[in-house]
Formats: structure tokens, C-alpha cells, sequence
């Protein structure tokens, strides 16, 4: 009799127990002022909506992770929010979940998912949330108004404009960026890039500032570069340099001259725990309204078409409309690159290579 | 053990060949091999628990990653009709209509199973050659229609499949026990046809990157001993109530978070840092000709010689609180001068110390890696940022296996020459 209460009891915990894991799902995100966006856009609707609970975990990119687990067969990540290349390459490498995309609700006017989201936004694997930008910024307060930095060129360009620069460390992004300064139109950026002789004048072009460059990895650090002075002009996702001048009041100013824009993606790793429930937060986090939300929180533009006439004003500044800070809007968007995926699937592993031997040179 | 030897000396028992017996028949020899055996079992029990965790939390995992820095089974698993056609092939006559109905054959099986499957293949032939996963794609996507002859659809569906190159780089990775990944690790590139050639001069890199890993390990050994040997001489001999107080100082930044302190040189160093505001401020140098000594390899090696500084300190001090204070007293009184008495009787006293904080100190620095991320710059990387890139960004575990490979029996020789030259029971870690 007191063994079955006993088996009785320790089943009823383990109901419970699983009961109340898959209403929780971990949402993986880059941190700081862009997690703070999805968890105000997203998560909290999500959560008062379903009931459910959301534990909101960060990294630094890459799919390391996301490998080790799934190669392992003990995922714990439910949901990741990834840079499209590494959505393209989980998907190849088979560590991601496929997902359906007729599932994804329509536009509040009927358009289908599928032709409401951007060009860049769907793939096998994954769904977009946002566009980013790579762009380069510097400190107002260092320029006079009439001699300013206002093209691709100008930041090559260090005898025009001395001081060090800040660059990411990886080839993406800054090859573009090297080849636009060099005077291809931004359209031809990935033709001339295919052959070698593209891939040298870039390499050329950033031999040329080599010696003035300081190199970042991680999102945060351009902003803080900018803000002591470190360097005088550096490349940096728009977004991280918006919060700056938002919230912190620097005085910043972007160049959008040779944009290089991209979008985020939510990706599930395959074999997550709670498929189903992270189905659903994908899903409804992906929908017209709360893209547009989340553009209240962050200087990134929605992934959907639909969303942009609803994007407002910042959420504590109600005078500071955020239209006009988004990578996508048209005056911004004169000469961007849109990230040339399938050129850095089969191309990243030799450039990368070449990169770093360069780096080390 | 005790009561058997009891017994022998008292009944002096032997046999008809002289070999000692104990008291219950049996012959001596045995009933101590059987003691010591209970001993050591006991023994063996003790440490069964950390034996046990070390294999499965140490041993076997850094094994298996060795063992995927020479095995890669991607190819082979998935196209296996390939991997036979191809391992019959020269690698130099043009590719044949066997291998063509092999490839298709075998991208069509594995798409069934799985659809990133193929992908998957093409991501591995990538490595050996650029624009493979693209090829792999588009291939798969019109292998369920083609009809023999494969080699010419396979012609018409992309112009790259004349290209011998990708056919080669598809016989080097269908090889699953493969030399490639240990001589991409020192600059080689291992051909079809089983041979090595040089990595073009633009993508050499991992051979200076071991070098420079050393010669920075050594500087920071050598910085450790200039800087720490004094140190470790002032603590040992003031009165103790100072020498506590100094013993904090060293042990201070010991506890701080490594972190902490790589970050804290940052505001040091930066160009609008502590030191170059005090050098501008003094009048050493101009404000816009401010010294670069971070994000260098400047700010690698002060980083990491003082996060490293008290590995040497403490093994140096330890050995030094145990010279005899009369020795150097004994040699002055025998005429010895100061300098005499402690370059030939106090400093070799102390190499033991020198020996263990040099071999921890060099050995912590050869696999450092977050304080050169993080101070490094461009020309401040060391050879585990590169495993760290490989295990993280390019997840090209094969290589970054191959590389830590090549890292670890750099260590063992390295471990083995101190052996030699100074001896490792020679070694005193306090």
C-alpha cells in the first residue's frame, strides 16, 4: 500500500514534470539591446497569450552550439536567432529543423506569408525576424559639419581622413565594403568577387588601411571603440549604433554609403525538446504586428512588408520616429549590398583562410 | 603482512627445496604475492572513482576528438558507390561514366534518407575545393531526373563538373582515415594522387603560428623569471608580517577573475588609456601620436606575463623559504663576497623553483587563448585562438582536432627536453 502511494506520487511528479517542460521553451539570442527588443515584442506577448514560459538564454553566434548538441542528440535550445549564412550552412550540415512555411499566419490583409516576407527572409530552415545592416559610423563631435565623412570611400580613404578604423575580424562585410570603395557599384560586388582577380583588389584595398585598422568580434564592442576615441570611423551592425545615440545620447552619425544588409533568422535545432511549442512562438513572433513592435525597441527593420507602415516611434521618445533609421528606408537604401549567401557558403572556408593568413602577415 | 613474517621467523618451516613455507603450508613467496595483491586492490578501489572520471570526463573525449583529427567518415558514409569507384580511379585520366553513375546514384539514395544529406557531403568536399556545396545543391536538385549517360548530364546540369579539381577534391574526401587535416595544420594540402604539395603562399599560416606561439611562451616565461624571481627573494626573506602583507599582493590578482584583469589592461593600454594619458601628460609623446599598446602583440605579452606572474612566484618563493639561511652565511664565512655567495650557493638552491614555475608558466601560456582574443589584435593571435575559430566559426572539427594534436605532442617534447636538460625530479612546485 505504501509503495503505491509512493509510485502514485513519484509519477504524479514526473507528469508534472513534463507537463510543465513543454510549456517552456528557450529562446537563444545575441543579448543586450536586441534581446531586450524580442523579449519585449515577443516574448512577453507570447507568454500572456499561451500561458507559457520562455527562458531566454544568450550567445555569441556561430553554430557551435547548436553542432555540439545536435551531434550529441542532447539539444537543449529550442529556438536560436542566427545570421543568415550560419541558417544556410546548419540547414546543409542537417542540424536544423525544416520548417513549413504555409504555417506562418498572413498578412493583416490576406497576403500569404510567402509573399509578404523580403526576398532574403525565407529558406528551408529558417524565418527571418529582421534586416540588419553592417555599416560604418564615427563621432560627430570629432568632424566639423563641412568635413564630414559621407561615402564608402571617404572611410578608405585615411589621408583624407586620419585615424584608426574598426573593422570586424572576418572577411564578410568587409570585402564588399573594400570593392565598393574601390569604385564597383554595388550590384557587381559578388561578380567581381567571384573571380581572383576581384578577390585580390579587395585584399588590396584593405592592405591599404591595414596598419589603422583595430579589429572587433563582438557587437558591443564598436560603439565602444567610437565612444573612447579608439578609433576615429568604425563598420558596426546599425542597431548597436542607433542604441548608442538613442539611449546613451552619443553623438554618432551612420554612413550608409555601401550598406551591407542581412537579415536574423529563428532557426530550431533539430531534435529540440519542444518542437511544437517552438513552432508556435515562431510563428507568432514572425507576425505583421510584432515585428513592427519590436522596431519600437531597435533600429532593425521588420522582415515583413507588411509591418513597415506600422513601425512607430522609439519607445521611451515618442518625437523619434524610427522610419527613417532603418536599413531599409529609401534614402538609406541607395547603394546597399544585399549579404551574398550562396556566395559565402562555397567561397567562406578558402576565404577565410586567406583572411586570416592575411590578418597574420 | 605482519603476522607472516611473524610466523616465518618463528617456525622457520621449509620444503624439500629450501623455499620458505608459512604456517599454513603454503610457500612464503605466494602468501605474499596474495597480500600485496589485497593491498593494491585496496589501493585500486581508492582511486577507482577519479580514475573513472578523469576517463570519462578527460581521457576519452580528448581521444575521440584526436581520433576525428585523422578519421572523417562524411563521404564515405553517405556516397558509398562513390567512395569504391573513386578509390579505383588514378585521379589524373578524365573522369569516367562509372563515376558519374556512382555520384548520381548515390546523391539520389541519400536525399531519400535525408535532404541535407548531399549538402552535407558538399560542405566537406568544400574544404578541398571552393563552389562544392553550390555544385552539390544544384546537382542533387536534377539528379532524380537524369538518364544515363550521367557524365553528360552531370556536363549539362553545371560546366564545373569538367573541372577534374572537383572529382580530385571528391577522392580526397572520400578517404575516411586521411592524412588532409594534419597537413592543412602545417601548411600542406594532401593531393589526390596521395602526395603533399605546399599551400599557396597567401594561405600559409598555421606553421608561423606554432613558432610564434612558442616564442611568445618563452618571452612570457622569461618575463615571468626576470619579474617574479625578486619578488619571490623579498617575500621570502623580509620579517613575516610584511612579507604577509606583500604575499597578498601577489595573490590578489591571483583570485581576480582572469577576465577582470585582461579587460582592466584594456583601460590601461587603449590609446585614450590610463598610461598614454600620463605620457601625453608628462610631455613623453604627442597627443595625436599616441603609442599603440594594445589590440598588438605589445598587449599580448603584458597581459598575459602578468596574469601568468604569479604561477612563477609562488613555486620560486616556496623553494626559497627552504634554503637554510646558514648556507649563504656559511659561504661569506668562508670568504665568499655577497655576489659570489649568491650566484654559487643561493641561486642554484633555487633552480628547482625557477624550473616549475618556467615549465607551469610555459605550458599555461602555450594553449592561452581568451587574453590574446581579447588584447591580440591582429598580429597578438595564438595558435588556440586559431582551434578556438575552428571549433566555433569554420566548425572544421577535423582541423581544429589536427591542430590541438600537433599542440599536445609540441608540449610532450617540449616536457621531454626539460626532462632531459633539467631533470623533472629536479622540480619543486612548493
Amino acid at each position: 500500500m505504501k509503495r503505491a502511494i509512493l509510485l502514485a506520487a513519484s509519477s504524479g511528479i514526473a507528469l508534472t514534470g513534463t507537463a510543465y517542460a513543454a510549456d517552456t521553451i528557450t529562446v537563444v539570442s545575441w543579448g543586450g539591446a536586441y534581446t531586450k527588443s524580442q523579449v519585449e515584442a515577443y516574448h512577453k506577448p507570447w507568454m500572456s497569450k499561451t500561458g507559457n514560459k520562455i527562458v531566454s538564454e544568450d550567445y555569441n553566434g556561430g553554430l557551435a552550439e547548436v553542432k555540439a548538441q545536435v551531434e550529441a542528440g542532447n539539444v537543449t535550445w529550442d529556438i536560436v536567432d542566427v545570421e543568415l549564412s550560419d541558417a544556410i550552412r546548419g540547414c546543409d550540415e542537417g542540424l536544423l529543423e525544416e520548417i513549413d512555411h504555409s504555417a506562418l499566419p498572413a498578412a493583416p490583409d490576406g497576403t500569404p506569408a510567402t509573399e509578404d516576407f523580403i526576398g532574403l527572409a525565407l529558406h528551408d530552415c529558417a524565418v527571418a525576424n529582421i534586416v540588419w545592416s553592417t555599416i560604418y559610423a564615427y563621432d560627430g563631435s570629432k568632424y566639423n559639419a563641412f568635413d564630414r565623412p559621407r561615402s564608402m570611400i571617404d572611410f578608405f580613404d585615411t589621408k583624407k581622413f586620419p585615424g584608426k578604423r574598426g573593422l570586424r575580424k572576418s572577411p564578410k562585410a568587409n570585402l564588399e565594403m573594400a570593392l565598393v570603395a574601390d569604385g564597383v557599384a554595388a550590384a557587381d560586388v559578388y561578380d567581381v568577387l567571384s573571380t581572383s582577380e576581384g578577390v585580390d583588389r579587395a585584399f588590396a584595398k584593405l592592405d591599404s588601411i591595414k596598419d589603422d585598422v583595430v579589429w572587433w568580434e563582438a557587437g558591443a564592442q564598436p560603439p565602444q571603440l567610437l565612444a573612447d576615441g579608439e578609433v576615429k570611423m568604425t563598420t558596426a551592425y546599425n542597431g548597436r549604433i542607433f542604441n548608442a545615440m538613442a539611449s546613451e545620447g552619443k553623438p554618432f552619425e551612420i554612413v550608409w554609403d555601401g550598406q551591407v544588409f542581412d537579415v536574423d533568422l529563428w532557426v530550431i535545432p533539430k531534435g529540440a525538446p519542444n518542437k511544437q511549442a517552438a513552432l508556435d512562438f515562431l510563428a507568432f513572433s514572425t507576425d505583421t504586428q510584432r515585428l513592427a513592435d519590436q522596431a519600437a525597441w531597435i533600429s532593425y527593420g521588420p522582415a515583413r512588408k507588411s509591418s513597415a507602415p506600422l513601425v512607430g516611434s522609439y519607445n521611451s521618445d515618442p518625437n523619434l520616429a524610427m522610419g527613417p533609421h532603418m536599413p531599409t528606408a529609401p534614402a538609406n537604401f541607395m547603394n546597399a549590398i544585399a549579404n551574398g549567401f550562396e556566395f559565402w557558403a562555397d567561397n567562406q572556408d578558402e576565404l577565410n583562410e586567406r583572411f586570416n593568413a592575411w590578418l597574420a602577415s | 603482512m605482519a603476522d607472516v613474517t611473524l610466523q616465518t621467523g618463528t617456525a622457520h618451516n621449509s620444503t624439500a627445496s629450501g623455499a620458505l613455507l608459512a604456517a599454513d603450508g603454503t610457500p612464503l613467496k605466494k602468501k605474499l604475492r596474495q597480500a600485496l595483491a589485497v593491498s593494491r586492490r585496496r589501493a585500486f578501489l581508492l582511486v577507482a572513482p577519479l580514475l573513472l572520471f578523469i576517463l570519462a570526463s578527460f581521457a576519452i573525449p580528448i581521444l575521440l576528438l584526436l581520433v576525428q583529427g585523422v578519421k572523417d567518415d562524411t563521404f564515405s558514409s553517405i556516397m558509398p558507390e562513390t567512395t569504391v569507384v573513386l578509390s579505383e580511379w588514378d585521379a589524373n585520366s578524365e573522369p569516367t561514366e562509372d563515376m558519374a553513375a556512382a555520384l548520381v546514384a548515390d546523391l539520389i539514395s541519400a536525399r531519400a534518407i535525408d535532404r541535407s544529406l548531399p549538402t552535407k557531403v558538399g560542405t566537406r568536399v568544400n574544404r578541398e575545393v571552393s563552389g562544392a556545396i553550390s555544385l552539390f545543391k544544384k546537382t542533387t536538385r536534377k539528379a532524380a531526373k537524369m538518364e544515363a549517360p550521367f557524365l553528360a548530364e552531370l556536363h549539362k546540369t553545371d560546366k564545373k563538373w569538367k573541372d577534374i579539381n572537383y572529382w580530385r577534391a571528391m577522392k580526397i574526401a572520400s578517404k575516411t582515415i586521411t592524412p588532409a587535416y594534419y597537413a592543412a595544420a602545417v601548411d600542406k594540402k594532401y593531393l589526390a594522387d596521395g602526395s603533399f604539395t605546399d599551400q599557396p603562399e597567401d594561405r600559409q599560416i598555421y606553421v608561423s603560428l606554432f613558432l610564434k606561439t612558442i616564442l611568445v611562451s618563452g618571452g612570457v616565461m622569461l618575463a615571468c623569471i626576470l619579474l617574479g624571481f625578486p619578488v619571490a627573494y623579498l617575500l621570502a626573506h623580509l620579517p613575516s608580517r610584511k612579507a604577509n602583507l606583500l604575499m597578498i599582493f601577489v595573490l590578489l590578482p591571483f583570485w581576480t577573475s582572469l577576465l577582470v584583469r585582461t579587460t582592466a589592461w584594456i583601460a590601461m593600454l587603449q590609446s585614450a588609456g590610463v598610461l598614454n594619458d600620463l605620457f601625453v601628460w608628462v610631455g613623453i609623446t604627442s597627443d595625436d601620436q599616441r603609442f599603440s599598446m594594445i589590440y598588438n602583440m605589445t598587449g599580448t605579452i603584458i597581459a598575459m606575463t602578468h596574469i601568468l606572474l604569479p604561477f612563477m612566484i609562488l613555486p620560486i618563493y616556496s623553494v626559497m623559504k627552504a634554503i637554510p639561511p646558514s648556507h649563504v652565511r656559511a659561504a661569506k664565512s668562508l670568504g665568499a663576497t655577497n655576489w659570489t655567495a649568491f650566484w654559487r650557493v643561493y641561486f642554484p638552491a633555487t633552480i628547482p623553483g625557477i624550473g616549475a614555475g618556467g615549465l607551469l608558466v610555459f605550458i599555461l601560456a602555450i594553449g592561452y587563448y581568451i587574453t590574446p582574443a581579447l588584447v591580440g589584435g591582429q598580429d597578438g593571435q595564438l595558435i588556440s585562438n586559431f582551434i578556438a575559430y575552428h571549433m566555433q566559426k569554420s566548425l572544421n572539427w577535423s582541423l581544429a582536432a589536427a591542430l590541438g594534436g600537433i599542440l599536445l605532442v609540441l608540449v610532450l617534447i617540449l616536457y621531454w627536453l626539460y626532462d632531459k636538460i633539467v631533470g623533472i625530479d629536479n622540480m619543486k612546485l612548493g
